[in-house]
């Protein structure tokens, strides 16, 4: 008898438990309520940073109360799509710019026009990052790129002039006089993912590649250059590894002459202890080469109730005001989208000049009407760059196989 | 699978047995609804639903997920095309297809391999009870303690071409650095040392309670019977451990073959394929860039549960052969 009552128990709890589950997803973005979702990709800032101080204020001004969720980058996408996929996106979404094209595609975020998000301040460089078809499907919080950082210690020690690096040859030459005087050349990052695309574009678009042919001979000319500097000695084996974090860390033991590196490392170059300069990417032949440009845009995934879309266009706009976006971009160590506040950023840090000059320089990936083909085709790309870089293939063999696998995956 | 369902019908004859034991004082309030047949299925029914929610629901949005043509698009909107197969002629045309499953069959080959000799020869070492032994034993299982990403981070940190400890050490001895994890021909031959490291433990923890049950008496016997000791473990020990070493090498195959955190996070597979197995391989496609592929993602991971399930399927049989009762 008790066993059979025992039985029961567990059937019933078992039930009711099931029960529960089913019930409980639903219901958080249907009717009127008054709290508003954000989620972001920063998990960095704590609930006590000025980051998300800034989203309960917006929130408060526009008289609801928001919930912040931080993402990891990459875990971001797919929890967005899986969010999307049960109607349960969230109402304002800030993440990094090549992912916009693909939640565009996946028809999960709203155009600018449907939510009256105005635009219209924002440079076109960095806006185009945001568009599919001709149509806008977000606005960038702030913007980050790369550049080139350098030890001056180490560039004195080796006698090169800073200012006499213009081009590649120049460059190259700086860093064969590096190593001449026993310390490193360059440290960057060739990583098999988007963040070894996302370091070689610089070069790629400097010698005048595109990304519609991989295989074309400019491509191939960036491509030797970082084979050459490997092969030299010039650049280190283990920029094969590298992230962007670990080729940092590379820079920081101060043996390096130069690092690729973005705008968010700047709070450590203060740390390094030894003095640091910046200078732009140079082009093959000279100029600023066009870095592609990171961080993040802030959009409003598509709702049911289409009503919230007011409040959460409010919460867009406090968030990208001006004087919000000095203070967003001054907490992410980005550089603002708007010439008007970019203005006031350099004004209150000089050292933000070269940035805001990089930025103004670079391009979206996604740009180009790209889109979606995008990812398609970063994918070969940086499967060249481990070919050619580990010696498995020549630089024009690892982009021939390259454009042929992105031809394919495109078409 | 098998395995499973026999374990569940033995657990259905059995609390039968025990309802069938229950009723007898109270019979006369026996009705029919409450037959022993009906509490047995009542006692089946919790573990029945786990194993449909946890296990087989889940296997089968797999295989369904490997059979439609999956777009971003239309994974939000569950309106992904069936296309049958087409996923997995999708993956079998691949160029990486060839290299990741070499590359499988000799990381797990390799890893079982040495794991289990390694961890077979640890065994019998502790099996003699000497000082410190118990410490030892216990500093052995560090590895296996660990969480994955540490232990996978420390590696990477260790095997580091620039500042990596280990260039470091084989400087010393005059031989140059070898681009541990850069190298294509280095890069698979370094997770597969990493891995062996990490499950060298299982193995021995396994292995020395299957010794433990050896008993003493067969040894001696052998030994007054004038066997060698290289002789008695060969023709006394390595055959009593028979079923715990089939044991022990299937779950450390299906444990190796699935294996992904250490290559993810030592190489990302490459550089280039050199080092993608299936398990990485499947990650790369669904997750690893900004566009997912979830279809040709779900196949190759159903390919390799159909690997895992292969080997279950020889254990069993193996198994069979071995107590033919």
């Amino acid at each position: 008898m008790t066993q059979r009552l025992a039985a029961l128990a567990v059937l019933a709890v078992a039930a009711s438990g099931l029960g529960a589950c089913s019930s409980g997803g639903s219901g958080s973005t249907t009717g009127s309520s008054t709290v508003y979702t954000i989620w972001d990709p920063y998990p960095q800032f704590d609930p006590g940073s000025e980051w998300v101080k800034l989203l309960s204020r917006c929130g408060t001004d526009a008289g609801v109360t928001v919930t912040r969720t931080a993402f990891d980058t990459t875990d971001l996408t797919n929890k967005t799509l899986l969010a999307a996929q049960q109607d349960n996106a969230p109402d304002v979404l800030i993440v990094d710019n090549p992912v916009i094209s693909t939640l565009a595609e996946a028809g999960v975020l709203a155009t600018t026009e449907e939510v009256n998000v105005d635009t219209s301040g924002v440079e076109q460089n960095l806006l185009g990052a945001g568009q599919l078809n001709g149509k806008t499907y977000g606005m960038p919080i702030g913007a980050n790129t790369l550049a080139l950082y350098y030890n001056k210690a180490v560039l004195q020690l080796a006698g090169v002039d800073v200012s006499t690096v213009k081009d590649w040859p120049s460059l190259t030459s700086a860093l064969a006089k590096v190593k001449a005087a026993g310390k490193k050349g360059i440290t960057f990052s060739a990583i098999g993912t988007e963040e070894g695309s996302f370091q070689f574009l610089p070069w790629f678009w400097g010698a005048g590649a595109t990304l519609t042919k991989l295989d074309s001979p400019e491509a191939v000319t960036a491509l030797s250059l970082w084979a050459d500097w490997l092969k030299q000695g010039f650049a280190p084996n283990s920029v094969i590894n590298n992230t962007q974090t670990t080729s940092w860390a590379e820079f920081a033991t101060g043996d390096y002459a130069f690092a690729e590196n973005g705008t968010w490392q700047l709070a450590n170059a203060k740390k390094t202890g030894f003095e640091y300069g910046i200078i732009a990417i140079p082009g093959s032949k000279g100029g600023t080469a066009p870095a592609p440009t990171g961080g993040e845009f802030v959009s409003i995934p598509v709702q049911k109730g289409t009503g919230r879309y007011v409040t959460s266009q409010k919460l867009v706009a406090c968030l990208s005001s001006t004087d919000n976006s000095l203070t967003t971009t001054t907490t992410l160590s980005y550089i603002a989208p708007t010439k008007a506040v970019q203005a006031k950023q350099v004004a209150a840090n000089a050292e933000l000049k070269v940035w805001a000059e990089a930025v103004n320089a670079a391009k979206g990936r996604t740009g180009d009407n790209l889109g979606t083909k995008y990812p398609k085709i970063s994918q070969p790309l940086w499967t060249a760059l481990q070919a050619a870089l580990s010696g498995s293939a020549t630089p024009q063999a690892a982009l021939t196989t390259a454009q042929t696998a992105a031809a394919a995956a495109t078409n | 699978m098998n395995l499973q369902s026999q374990t569940r019908t033995r657990s259905v004859e059995d609390s039968d047995g025990a309802a069938q034991a229950a009723p007898r004082g109270a019979s006369r309030h026996s009705a029919r609804w409450r037959s022993p047949q009906w509490a047995a299925w009542g006692f089946l029914t919790p573990i029945a639903i786990y194993l449909i929610a946890f296990y087989a629901y889940p296997l089968y949005r797999n295989l369904d997920l490997s059979m439609r043509d999956y777009t971003v698009r239309s994974f939000v909107r569950g309106d992904a095309a069936f296309i049958g197969v087409t996923n997995y002629q999708t993956v079998l045309a691949d160029p990486t297809f060839a290299p990741a499953l070499l590359h499988t069959v000799v990381f797990t080959v390799a890893c079982l391999f040495f794991q289990f000799s390694i961890g077979l020869a640890l065994a019998v070492f502790f099996n003699h009870s000497f000082r410190l032994s118990v410490t030892l034993r216990a500093l052995f299982l560090v590895p296996w303690l660990l969480p994955l990403i540490v232990s996978a981070s420390t590696w990477s940190w260790m095997l580091n071409s620039e500042a990596g400890v280990v260039n470091t050490a084989l400087g010393f001895f005059g031989i140059g650095p070898v681009n541990w994890l850069t190298s294509p021909d280095w890069s698979l031959v370094s997770v597969i040392i990493a891995n062996i490291w990490i499950g060298v433990p299982f193995n021995l923890v396994l292995l020395y309670s299957g010794l433990q049950g050896i008993p003493v008496q067969v040894h001696e016997a052998a030994a007054l019977d004038g066997a060698s000791s290289w002789q008695r473990f060969w023709r006394v020990t390595f055959p009593l451990l028979r079923p715990v070493s089939a044991i022990t090498l299937l779950l450390g195959l299906v444990y190796t073959l699935k294996v992904f955190d250490i290559i993810w996070i030592m190489t990302r597979g490459g550089p280039v394929d050199s080092s993608t197995t299936f398990a990485t391989w499947s990650y790369r496609l669904g997750f690893g860039s900004p566009l997912p592929r979830f279809g040709p993602g779900a196949a190759v991971g159903n390919l390799l549960i159909i690997m895992a399930i292969v080997f279950g399927f020889i254990y069993i049989r193996v198994q069979r052969r071995q107590q033919p009762a």
